[in-house]
């Protein structure tokens, strides 16, 4: 947090240097930043913010593509005079985590392909997905499991 | 060279206004075309955000300032936040209330989870064995 706090302050400092188009000025300057205190890392001491900064970049990155990727699909179910899918609900499994950690992951859910997280049980180890093309339940459940719950786990913790 | 990044910042706010209508669009003829509740909400949560996203961030690229930026972004961070949870609200209402999937759904893992009286959901023989 203190890292983040030390580079969007160096943000800051780049843009008002800089003469114009504050807010393209003020990516730079983050990016400056960030590349700034990755190489004083020896002199302020190691931090796990590095690290996370890339993996929450990473998760946007996959979490735009796929939920163009699902507006695309839906697009396509919604045009296609027959209909060909093969919804269910299926039961997915949860690791133990917290209330943050279950809403992000059900809500990330919803907007990405095929899948709509219907609801949470009650203690909070199975969560309930509507899955537009359901071939092999097994086999999506192992998907969401080893796609969205493992990578927003790591970006979350 | 000004002249020629006016010019690209027109055909990309053209571009995100077009999409975001067409999505909006799709999401409301998904919610008239769907089948059954379920496949409905899918339409609606998934196209109406992107395409309510899409047009914010063209309005961010025609103005690009700091300001519009930051508003933007929030609206885009709550509707995000907001959107699918209210579907979810839609789909269990309507789960508990009795309604049926589709005909042609292969499967129902939910099925007789839900306690009658007290709405509690069970996890049932999923749930997952601690390591």
């Amino acid at each position: 947090m203190k890292m983040f706090v030390a580079n969007l302050l160096l943000a800051v400092v780049w843009s008002l240097m800089s003469e114009r188009g504050t807010m393209f000025q003020l990516g730079v300057g983050f990016v400056f930043g960030y590349i700034l205190l990755w190489y004083l890392q020896p002199l302020i001491g190691h931090s796990g913010y590095f690290t996370k900064v890339l993996q929450i970049a990473r998760f946007l990155i996959f979490f735009i593509k796929e939920l163009i990727v699902a507006n695309l699909r839906v697009a396509w179910h919604v045009i296609t005079p027959a209909s060909f899918f093969k919804p269910g609900i299926i039961a997915v499994p949860l690791e133990e985590m917290s209330d943050l950690e279950a809403t992000l992951l059900a809500n990330v859910l919803t907007l990405t392909p095929g899948s709509f997280s219907v609801d949470l049980s009650t203690d909070r180890r199975v969560l309930y997905v509507h899955v537009m093309d359901v071939d092999d339940p097994d086999k999506v459940r192992r998907e969401i499991k080893e796609q969205y719950e493992k990578q927003l786990l790591e970006v979350m913790r | 060279m000004e002249e020629i990044i006016n010019w690209t910042f027109q055909v990309v706010v053209v571009f995100l206004l077009l999409a975001g209508g067409i999505f909006s669009l799709i999401a409301g003829v998904g919610i008239f075309r769907m089948p059954d509740l379920f496949t409905r909400m899918q339409a609606a949560a998934k196209t109406g955000t992107l395409g309510v996203g899409m047009l914010l961030i063209a309005l961010v690229v025609q103005f690009w300032e700091v300001g519009i930026f930051i508003r933007a972004a929030l609206v885009i961070l709550f509707l995000f936040l907001t959107a699918p949870i209210a579907a979810h609200l839609i789909a269990r209402a309507g789960y508990i209330s009795g309604e049926r999937l589709w005909r042609k759904s292969v499967c129902d893992e939910m099925k007789g989870q839900y306690d009658q009286v007290t709405h509690a959901l069970s996890s049932g023989k999923w749930k997952q064995d601690d390591p």
